[in-house]
């Protein structure tokens, strides 16, 4: 049987958490779907001129389990993490780490091509390069 | 308190550089303890892990692949290390430790010393 002990969490693992979510909290610009509690994966997004970089940090995960997939301009980042079963009569005196299942999602730029897209599971991390659109250019509205 | 085996929990020390404090498993049987440690984006070669008398310093490295002239727009890993200290109790053998890390987990095995080892009490009926 896995029991927790009764003491609290180490304490600047708490505070550490806590400044992550204040930050969080601050820095970015809320989205309409959220931020995952716990964050996992956690996810970095960035771009370029030509691509949309993305970096989901899922460490853990099989790779074959991982379901990728790019609709209507949104990306999504699905699967399930299992860990080890604990021997029978442990006692588990950290229990930090996420397990189950986790969906993150990601809406793209307008110029993010869903037909030109990579994926690689590296270490850890599931990195997704999706190119734009090289005739993005402004669109002309025809006024009828 | 619970001063029996357990890894007890530290601070990630007076480094001065920043690191993100990993998320840890600490599993405890009778025959050791496990340490699960997730740091992903961490490099088999980038991963670092000494014990000095009785410090555990599980550090790693960040390497991502990143186009050149990439701009952030959303940053969770803000930082491009891992680094957290847990102090080793004295049973445990830190001759004996066992390290498997794939897909950014880590995997600590720490056997209890011999002696440490659990031992049935026999109790004499008189």
């Amino acid at each position: 049987m896995v029991y927790r002990t009764l003491f609290p969490r180490d304490m600047f693992a708490e505070l550490d958490r806590l400044q992550r979510e204040m930050q969080q909290a601050f820095d970015l610009s809320p989205s309409i779907r959220g931020v995952a509690r716990g964050g996992y994966p956690a996810m970095n997004v960035g771009g370029t001129p030509k691509s949309v970089e993305i970096y989901a940090f899922a460490p853990g995960v099989d790779p074959a389990t991982l379901d990728v997939q790019i609709e209507k301009g949104v990306l999504t980042v699905a699967g399930e993490r299992r860990l080890e079963p604990p021997p029978e009569k442990a006692t588990a005196h950290i229990d930090e780490r996420f397990a189950g299942r986790f969906r993150r999602v990601v809406t793209l730029p307008d110029d993010a091509d869903a037909g030109n897209v990579q994926a690689r599971y590296r270490d850890g991390v599931l990195h997704i390069s999706i190119a734009r659109r090289q005739a993005a250019q402004p669109r002309r509205i025809e006024i009828q | 308190m619970n001063e029996t085996t357990t890894v007890n929990k530290q601070t990630a020390g007076a480094a001065g550089e920043g690191a993100i404090l990993p998320p840890v498993d600490v599993i405890e049987d009778s025959a050791g303890i496990t340490l699960y440690a997730d740091l992903p984006g961490v490099p088999r070669e980038r991963l670092d892990i000494q014990i000095e008398s009785d410090t555990l310093t599980i550090a790693g490295e960040v390497v991502l692949d990143i186009p050149e002239g990439m701009e952030a727009s959303h940053v969770e890993v803000g930082l491009p290390r891992y680094r957290r200290v847990f102090t080793l109790s004295k049973e445990l053998d830190p001759n004996r430790v066992n390290a498997e890390f794939a897909h950014g987990v880590l995997k600590l095995r720490i056997p209890k010393a011999e002696h440490a080892q659990p031992r049935k009490v026999e109790i004499k009926v008189m």
